[in-house]
């Protein structure tokens, strides 16, 4: 079998508020992400998500515990640019992520400073741009774009980094639907196409239903993990842990309630359409 | 209640960085009634509904509370901002007193209420969101979770008792129980109280779930109003604008594609059921089998 890209071991995160009073934001995780594999991490607010996502490309090191990348402990300070080379973020706002003042830029930005020679650096640039679909804008300002192509630019970015591994912290949270379509696609096709983990953090479980595998995180633990399919039958524990299963899901199971041949897993439409008008 | 007469913004006006914003936006809303506005990111959604208690002031065209021009000479702003209340984006930003009572008695205070008045509001609005003032209002907004904190802000807006109220984007960074309970409690404040509700979202389903009627936005222009069912029932159009429909919706729309005849146009999981049970049944007879 494969060997994890990442390894967490019996991670702890505690930030320190100052008056005494720290919180532990993370209490004991172990968690393997495996290089090609997408897997969604959703739990409601304050559960622990985005201290996690943090601790994937070493903007937090942990309290205690450990966390591999590529078999790179990411609290030697040494390494801290081999790591975020390898793991690559896109957050929630897309007006805070973007530097330069023109598209192509920007996305060359992190290439710069890994010190590669501007031939590299130009090809690089031109293949990240192609990959998300923006060869078009490449001159264009970021103010003229869109939130989604904006997301899609914070995407070719660490693309230009040759990463293996993208997270995505709530980066569709503040798009239009385009936007989410946009990014969420672009991120899907590039994760099958070039075999890159992708991590998804998100608030909305059609997103998540569409990972190969799901963890729920509550109060800095994990609670749950699986396929979608098996999270998201779970109605009544997804309730307690202020989740719920995407509509399709619900609506699958009162079909069954009814008394329609809908087997359990089934939690997207494209699954409903496939059972309820198969094709001639 | 409210009524834009060619509305029109220009952002900058007369310098390189101008933008409009609106462009000739005529609109009616009425007393006690929910209104959802959808449109793509820089639509002009929040640009107009600033208008709406006069923070902004048009670059053309009018806009009237009760029949009366916002910015006519002598209106007392201060009474509209009141009467029509915001709930801006990632409100929680804006709290500040040490405990969530005194953050929303900050407004009543300002109209110079006396203090039982004040002390009444308070408590009201409290209840209102779901938020026992006993246990929440001596906490620090701080210590609350995300969605309270959302909903003591919406309290704070409530206070000031007013007619018509407008959410921009309430349930952004939410999780899902935390987006269920702040609409739940809107969607009562309309029902019980009688409050017009003016929504902002990117959720086609919690515009489903919620409005009577539906504005599109599209560069600045309405585009579109009606109510949901007509609203939605056009997937391509709403795609072209960078929109979408709602899940139920496109289920429908995906099984008559496939000539399930279900009605075509569901918005809820409760219509769903219905529909696909009924159009089962409706083909298994005349298959002559269930």
């Amino acid at each position: 079998m494969v060997p994890p890209l990442i390894t967490v071991r019996d991670l702890h995160h505690t930030y320190r508020s100052g008056t005494g009073s720290d919180t532990p934001a993370l209490q004991g995780l172990d968690l393997d992400i495996y290089p090609g594999e997408c897997l969604a991490i959703i739990g409601g607010n304050g559960s622990g998500k985005s201290t996690l996502a943090k601790h994937l490309n070493g903007l937090l090191v942990p309290t205690s515990g450990e966390v591999r990348v590529d078999g790179i402990d990411t609290r030697d300070p040494e390494a801290v640019w081999q790591v975020r080379q390898r793991v690559g973020m896109v957050f929630e706002n897309p007006d805070n992520q973007i530097v330069a003042a023109v598209v192509e830029e920007d996305v060359a930005f992190g290439c710069e400073n890994l010190g590669l020679p501007p031939a590299e650096i130009r090809d690089r640039v031109d293949r990240s741009l192609r990959a998300v679909g923006l060869e078009s804008v490449r001159r264009h300002q970021p103010h003229q774009l869109s939130g989604g192509q904006k997301q899609r630019v914070a995407i070719a970015g660490v693309l230009a980094m040759r990463p293996r591994c993208l997270v995505l912290d709530e980066a569709t949270s503040m798009l239009d639907p385009e936007g989410q379509r946009e990014v969420l696609g672009t991120a899907l096709r590039l994760s099958r196409q070039e075999g890159l983990a992708l991590v998804l953090i998100t608030h909305w479980m059609e997103e998540a239903a569409q990972a190969d595998r799901v963890l729920v995180l509550a109060q800095g633990r994990i609670v749950l993990q699986g396929s979608p399919a098996e999270i998201f039958s779970r109605g009544s524990a997804l309730a307690r842990l202020h989740l719920e299963p995407p509509e399709a899901a619900t609506l699958a199971g009162e079909l069954a309630a009814a008394g329609l041949p809908v087997p359990p897993g089934v939690i997207t439409i494209d699954q409903l359409v496939e059972i309820l008008a198969p094709p001639p | 209640m409210i009524r834009c007469e060619h509305l029109t913004h220009i952002y900058g006006r007369g310098t390189p960085l101008q933008t409009q914003a609106l462009t000739d936006v005529s609109l009616t809303i009425a007393a006690g009634e929910f209104v959802g506005i959808i449109g793509a990111t820089g639509s002009g959604k929040s640009t107009l509904v600033q208008h709406f208690n006069a923070l902004l002031r048009p670059t053309a065209g009018h806009v009237y509370l009760d029949g009366g021009d916002l910015h006519a000479r002598g209106v007392d702003r201060r009474r509209v901002r009141r009467e029509v209340g915001l709930l801006f984006q990632y409100p929680e930003q804006q709290l500040f007193e040490e405990t969530v009572s005194a953050d929303v008695a900050f407004g009543p205070r300002n109209l110079g209420l006396d203090e039982d008045e004040v002390q009444m509001r308070v408590r009201r609005a409290l209840t209102l969101v779901g938020l026992d003032p006993d246990r929440f209002g001596p906490r620090s907004p701080f210590e609350l979770s995300g969605g309270e904190m959302r909903r003591a802000a919406l309290a704070g807006v409530l206070s000031m008792e007013p007619r018509m109220l407008i959410l921009d984007e309430p349930t952004a960074g939410l999780d899902p129980t935390g987006r269920r309970e702040i609409l739940g409690h809107v969607g009562r404040l309309h029902r019980e109280r009688g409050l017009a509700i003016v929504l902002i979202t990117h959720s086609m389903d919690a515009v489903a779930r919620l409005a009577g009627r539906v504005l599109v936005l599209d560069r600045g222009r309405l585009v579109a109003e009606g109510g949901p069912r007509e609203i939605f029932a056009d997937p391509a159009r709403l795609q072209a604008l960078g929109l979408g429909v709602p899940q139920m919706t496109l289920l429908g729309q995906r099984l008559r594609e496939r000539g399930l005849p279900v009605r075509p146009d569901i918005l809820t999981v409760a219509e769903a059921r219905t529909a696909v049970l009924e159009a089962l049944r409706v083909r298994g007879r005349s298959h002559g089998a269930l």
